[in-house]
């Protein structure tokens, strides 16, 4: 079960390319980075298959820092580039969304 | 193949389509909550039971707990980007669909 390993790898990675048209379209910003969280869990699934399949326990860890970095991409992302401080008066449908957020 | 490798396999085998659908959901989806929705599916049981497969098959223990780890760690990461995104979308003012 274990050599049909590569081909649920692939799977994968198409599984990413076809998420790309989310990170096109999608209209806030928030829809992008649901997008890029998305392709966080696949990589670490990816980085999994990829260690047993080569064989290599290393990648086990490369796969737990994977986990860690999504934690902080998405808190980061909420609290940087994303905050409900930078719209002004709540309440208002925000049409700014598409500059990617305030510095 | 013992019987650990092919729970192991067919574990594995059940989680990569959430992650399909967790894909066809944010591309479906109407808005940012829904998203959030679908995504959460793929997150939590998709790697969860990846990772408890490719634990079971490789028989340890040390291997079994490192990779449960990485799953706690992905709970943990997914519902906090989840409750934080809600929340900022609403304070900005996204309505949910069909309201």
């Amino acid at each position: 079960m274990t050599e049909l390993y590569p081909f649920l790898v692939v799977l994968l990675l198409l599984n990413i390319v076809v998420g790309m048209v989310r990170i096109l379209r999608g209209p806030t910003a928030a829809d992008r980075m649901l997008a890029a969280e998305m392709f966080a869990t696949s990589a670490v699934v990816i980085v999994l298959l990829m260690a047993v399949v080569s064989d290599n326990l290393a990648l086990i860890d490369v796969a737990l820092i994977f986990a860690l970095l999504a934690a902080l991409a998405s808190v980061t992302f909420v609290s940087r580039a994303w905050s409900a401080m930078a719209v002004g008066e709540p309440g208002r449908e925000c049409k700014d969304d598409e500059r990617g957020g305030t510095p | 193949m013992t019987a650990a490798q092919w729970i192991g396999g067919l574990l594995v085998f059940a989680g990569i389509p959430f992650f399909l659908l967790g894909t066809l959901g944010l591309l479906r989806f109407p808005d940012v909550y829904t998203r959030l929705h679908a995504l959460a599916k793929a997150d939590n049981v998709g790697l969860g039971l990846v990772c408890i497969g490719l634990g079971i098959q490789s028989g340890s223990v040390a291997l079994l707990l490192k990779l449960m780890l990485i799953w706690v760690l992905m709970l943990i990461a997914s519902a906090t980007a989840a409750g934080l995104i809600a929340r900022t979308a609403l304070a900005r003012g996204l309505r949910p669909w069909g309201t």
